[in-house]
């Protein structure tokens, strides 16, 4: 695996914001906005500049729906479970994606190509079921359309 | 200076209480009875279990006892339907989540929210389970075994951790149905910075922290007939196992103990105040030697495995002042499996050390890869290949085990009327005795090196400044003219100031005790439980008074000790001695 390691950028932001209350937090946010997660390296090189305790940084990244512990997914399947997709069949949709990926919500395949998401609401529940890969909505899904749909992603690869 | 005072009112009766103490102090002190669960004296106030709710007039909800302070001519109700009814639900909420094996847990008689159900009238629970699955357990540490499913997330082992010991090994993470408390990454404690003191353990209201037992292993090799097994038992045990047994805390129960062992077929039934007299021998001598020979100063004690374990992790520049005498408990075994096997004619392979300790951390200790003195020593001489390599002390029960031992092993503890340890490695004296109470190394260690520097009698051999349960305690000794300045520290925490010092290059002391639990060993985790200032007190108060008992006080005058050095190791610092008695120490990684 790669060795992650804090860039100068964010050395100065760990040197200007050293002492200060909070500091930790923005700091999490800036790793994590630049890797798209918090690697454990990182942790624990700040837990050494910051002097804060491994387990505390830890205690703040699960706390924090924000803060991820792991790699993306380089597409993220974002299905939504609200009221009216629920009622019109999400739950066998997410059923059909979870048997396909062999992942749970919250997991990325081991490849890194999906990560799924359960959301609430993506403001069309007009398309109910709604899910979105990426930025593209697929609208009234079928269960029987799902593996095509994922297959395009996979073949683009 | 006369304190504020407020005027309140309690259940319909008027008091008048200081000025910013809690609501639960307030009625403690009035000797009202609120239940609590999450709270600790003078450490624990994360308000997370809310069992101690009063109603206090005017208030909107419910307070939490525990964190709201008193107000003028505040009205408070302890004992309404509303607040009965509340604390109910908020404890039986809890026990929804919460395994329900009290028969067969760890902690049966001890646990407080098993107690707090009781006393709170529980019967049923109205609520489904709350954690569909099981959570595994942490069992990577070799002292402590950590059970999520039995975590009540009061935070009491997060706060002790961090507040008491300065570790920080342990915190909460996640957040809701999610939340435990656990290491980085929940690597584990055996993969962090815990130094396997226990004191989460102690503070834990349920069986979620227990230590990790050798009670099975120590019948087996009872039960073994090729088997020499000898058993070695801590000064601070004898202070304290009578608890077990429903004595009051603080009864000796020296001669009982022995008893009791030998009743369980322990072929022979030692002491650790032995090693303990000859730790000083050797950590007294060093001192010594350091001050004449302008050797790294200040010395610092090195009987505390947790103490060690802490230096690794978060002192590595300071490693060098740290005193290379291995702990009694240690040198007992490395001593018991050369010297007296030797002498007695026993296969060291045959033979199986037990150690008795008030102590979690010792579990670790003795499995320390360098912990194997007696096998290098015997190794060229019966031929022996490295997989046959033993440690010098094979299992360590802490006082809690030990008790359960003897309580498994049918045997009528408090009708028992007490004999002797076996020679002659159960011979000790008042100095070793001493070794369980804060500030106890220290006091025997001066004893000896002024009788050593001097040449002289010491005439009076009770260094009092350096007693009681202070966290830091210093003291000027005048040798001869030679001013030695020493300080003592109990917890980790309090500790770190005097460590802090000594890493500046600023420290104004030649010799530093420091032991890793509150009091010392009487506060270690392998304790009975409750072990809390009370008890701790109590059980100081018997270490000294056994002290006080012996006929002979200084190490140096242990006529086991005399022999021993006269017929086996030559003198204190000897080559043998070095081989034997003493170790090294390594930085060690915060994570691995």
């Amino acid at each position: 695996m790669e060795h992650k390691q804090l860039n100068p950028e964010l050395i100065n932001l760990v040197q200007q914001w050293k002492g200060k209350e909070g500091n930790l937090i923005m700091i999490l946010h800036e790793i994590q906005n630049h890797h798209g997660y918090v690697p454990r390296e990182l942790s624990l090189e700040l837990s050494k500049m910051l002097d804060v305790p491994l387990a505390r940084i830890y205690e703040v990244i699960t706390f924090y729906n924000f803060f991820k512990l792991n790699p993306p997914g380089k597409h993220r399947i974002a299905l939504c479970m609200g009221t009216a997709c629920y009622l019109r069949g999400a739950g066998v949709i997410l059923e059909e994606v979870k048997n396909i990926l062999g992942i749970r919500e919250g997991q990325t395949t081991k490849d890194g190509l999906f990560h799924l998401d359960v959301v609430r609401c993506l403001g069309c529940c007009g398309l109910a079921p709604v899910m979105m890969i990426d930025n593209k909505v697929y609208g009234k899904v079928k269960k029987s359309e799902i593996a095509d749909i994922l297959s395009k992603y996979i073949k683009e690869e | 200076m006369q304190e504020k005072k407020v005027p309140l009112r309690i259940d319909g009766k008027d008091y008048e209480c200081d000025a910013g103490i809690t609501i639960l102090d307030a009625c403690v002190k009035a000797g009202i009875h609120i239940p609590t669960l999450c709270y600790l004296e003078g450490l624990s106030q994360e308000a997370a279990c809310s069992i101690c709710l009063v109603e206090v007039k005017g208030a909107k909800t419910l307070l939490r006892s525990c964190v709201t302070p008193v107000g003028k001519g505040m009205e408070i109700f302890t004992n309404t339907p509303r607040v009965r009814n509340a604390r109910r639900l908020n404890l039986e909420l809890l026990l929804a989540g919460h395994p329900k094996d009290c028969l067969v847990c760890d902690r049966n008689e001890s646990c407080e929210l098993r107690k707090l159900a009781f006393d709170m009238g529980i019967r049923d629970i109205r609520f489904p389970k709350t954690q569909e699955s099981e959570l595994p357990s942490d069992n990577t540490s070799v002292s402590l075994s950590r059970d999520p499913n039995k975590c009540i997330l009061c935070g009491r082992c997060v706060s002790v951790c961090s507040a008491v010991q300065s570790v920080k090994a342990i915190d909460f993470s996640g957040r809701g149905k999610a939340s435990k408390v656990t290491t980085f990454f929940d690597q584990g404690l055996a993969n962090s910075v815990c130094v396997n003191c226990g004191q989460c353990l102690l503070v834990c209201p349920t069986g979620a922290i227990t230590e990790r037992s050798s009670i099975a292993r120590v019948w087996e090799a009872l039960a073994d007939p090729r088997k020499f097994v000898v058993v070695e038992v801590a000064p601070a045990v004898r202070a304290a196992m009578g608890e077990e047994f429903g004595m009051p805390a603080g009864t000796l129960v020296t001669a009982k103990i022995a008893q009791a062992l030998r009743k369980l077929g322990f072929d022979k039934v030692f002491d650790t105040q032995f090693s303990a007299d000859l730790t000083i021998m050797e950590e007294g001598h060093e001192l010594i030697q350091r001050i004449k020979n302008n050797g790294k100063l200040p010395l610092i004690t090195s009987c505390s495995p947790g103490w060690i374990k802490f230096a690794e992790h978060f002192y590595p520049e300071i490693l060098g002042n740290i005193s290379s005498c291995k702990s009694p408990q240690q040198m007992f075994g490395a001593v018991a499996k050369t010297y007296y096997a030797r002498k007695y004619n026993i296969d060291p392979r045959n033979m199986v050390v037990v150690s008795v300790m008030p102590c979690t951390a010792k579990k670790f200790e003795a499995l320390r890869p360098e912990m194997m003195s007696a096998f290098d020593y015997w190794k060229d001489e019966l031929g022996l290949a490295e997989p046959e390599a033993f440690y010098d002390v094979d299992y360590v029960l802490t006082t809690r085990e030990a008790a359960r031992l003897i309580k498994e092993g049918g045997i009528d503890f408090l009708n028992l009327e007490g004999e002797d340890f076996d020679e002659p490695l159960g011979i000790s004296t008042g100095a070793a005795v001493i070794f369980g109470s804060t500030g106890g190394v220290m006091e025997a260690a001066l004893r000896t090196a002024y009788e050593v520097l001097t040449g002289r009698q010491l005439e009076k051999l009770d260094f009092m400044n350096l007693r009681g349960l202070d966290g830091i305690k210093t003291a000027e000794v005048d040798i001869d003219g030679l001013k030695l300045k020493v300080a003592v520290a109990n917890s980790l925490g309090k500790a770190r100031p005097l460590l802090e010092e000594v890493k500046r290059g600023s420290s104004p002391y030649v010799f530093i005790e420091i032991m890793t639990c509150p009091g010392g060993c009487i506060g270690g985790a392998g304790q009975p439980i409750p072990t809390d200032e009370e008890t701790r007190t109590k059980r100081m108060e018997a270490i000294y008074r056994e002290d006080k008992n012996k006929t002979l006080r200084k190490s140096h005058e242990n006529p086991a000790v005399q022999a021993l050095y006269k017929e086996f190791l030559g003198a204190p610092l000897s080559e043998k001695s070095h081989h034997l008695l003493h170790t090294s120490y390594k930085k060690k990684e915060t994570v691995f």
